[in-house]
């Protein structure tokens, strides 16, 4: 069983996914999960907050993809913050971070986003 | 003399590549490699676990093999799967993924990365991929 935990939270019209644990195929699925559930609502403004993410597997990665592609196709955006070194590197590997954005912080993310 | 050999052996189960990260640790930590190259090493270490479990289509267990060189760690992980030609596996590119079915296959790009270097050896009994990375 994979210790993957995920919490919701609104904060304004952003929804704030923090996420808990390896971030492997099945924490992807539940986070794609949320935020395609909150584009379905209307919402175009995602926060992940990495904090307690120390590590992820490529195929998590990848379903992060599945919700770059969603949100471009309503003009939303998607953003991550306190991000582990080796999870950032993971992801300009990948190159999601030409499609999303990286913050040092809630706040500063908060305020890129409004 | 030969060098110092940690051998693992993984059942294919969810979540098993975390035990080799775990025992990477412990033999970074005991080579004195930073923080950085030891998260790197075990990232690239849970995708060559993925690609063995995956990608080999074989129900048998993995093997790795960590070798702590004077100068480097070398890290061995094989399978008893089908093979594959790791030569004509496409560089993935983030700008053809995000438009495409399939937005997965970046294991062997993030391992090259991060890693100094990776070699595979595969035939039809099964691969292994040899990875190292310097002190």
């Amino acid at each position: 069983m994979s210790d993957f935990n995920l919490k919701v939270r609104e904060e304004g019209d952003i929804t704030i996914l923090e996420t808990s644990g390896y971030l492997n195929n099945f924490g992807g699925d539940r986070v794609a999960s949320i935020c395609k559930q909150s584009i379905s609502e209307g919402k175009r403004k995602l926060l992940i907050n990495m904090e307690n993410t120390k590590m992820v597997n490529s195929i998590g990665v990848s379903i992060l993809i599945e919700v770059i592609e969603d949100l471009q196709g309503v003009n939303g955006t998607i953003g991550y913050y306190n991000v582990a070194p080796i999870v950032e590197k993971t992801f300009n590997i990948m190159g999601i971070t030409n499609y999303s954005k990286i913050y040092t912080s809630e706040e500063d993310a908060i305020e890129a986003l409004k | 003399m030969s060098n110092p050999t940690v051998e693992l052996t993984l059942p294919v189960m969810q979540d098993m590549e975390l035990a080799a990260t775990k025992t990477a640790e412990v033999i970074a930590n005991r080579m004195d490699l930073d923080e950085e190259k030891t998260d790197e090493i075990s990232m690239a270490l849970i995708e060559a676990c993925i690609n063995a479990f995956e990608h080999s289509k074989s129900k048998d267990n993995i093997f790795i093999q960590y070798i702590i060189d004077p100068e480097k760690l070398i890290i061995k992980v094989g399978d008893k799967g089908i093979g594959f030609d790791a030569e004509v596996v496409a560089i993935p590119k983030i700008e053809e993924k995000i438009i495409s079915d399939n937005k997965r296959g970046w294991g062997l790009q993030l391992m090259k990365e991060l890693m100094d270097t990776v070699d595979f050896q595969s035939s039809e009994d099964g691969t292994t991929v040899t990875m190292t990375k310097n002190r």
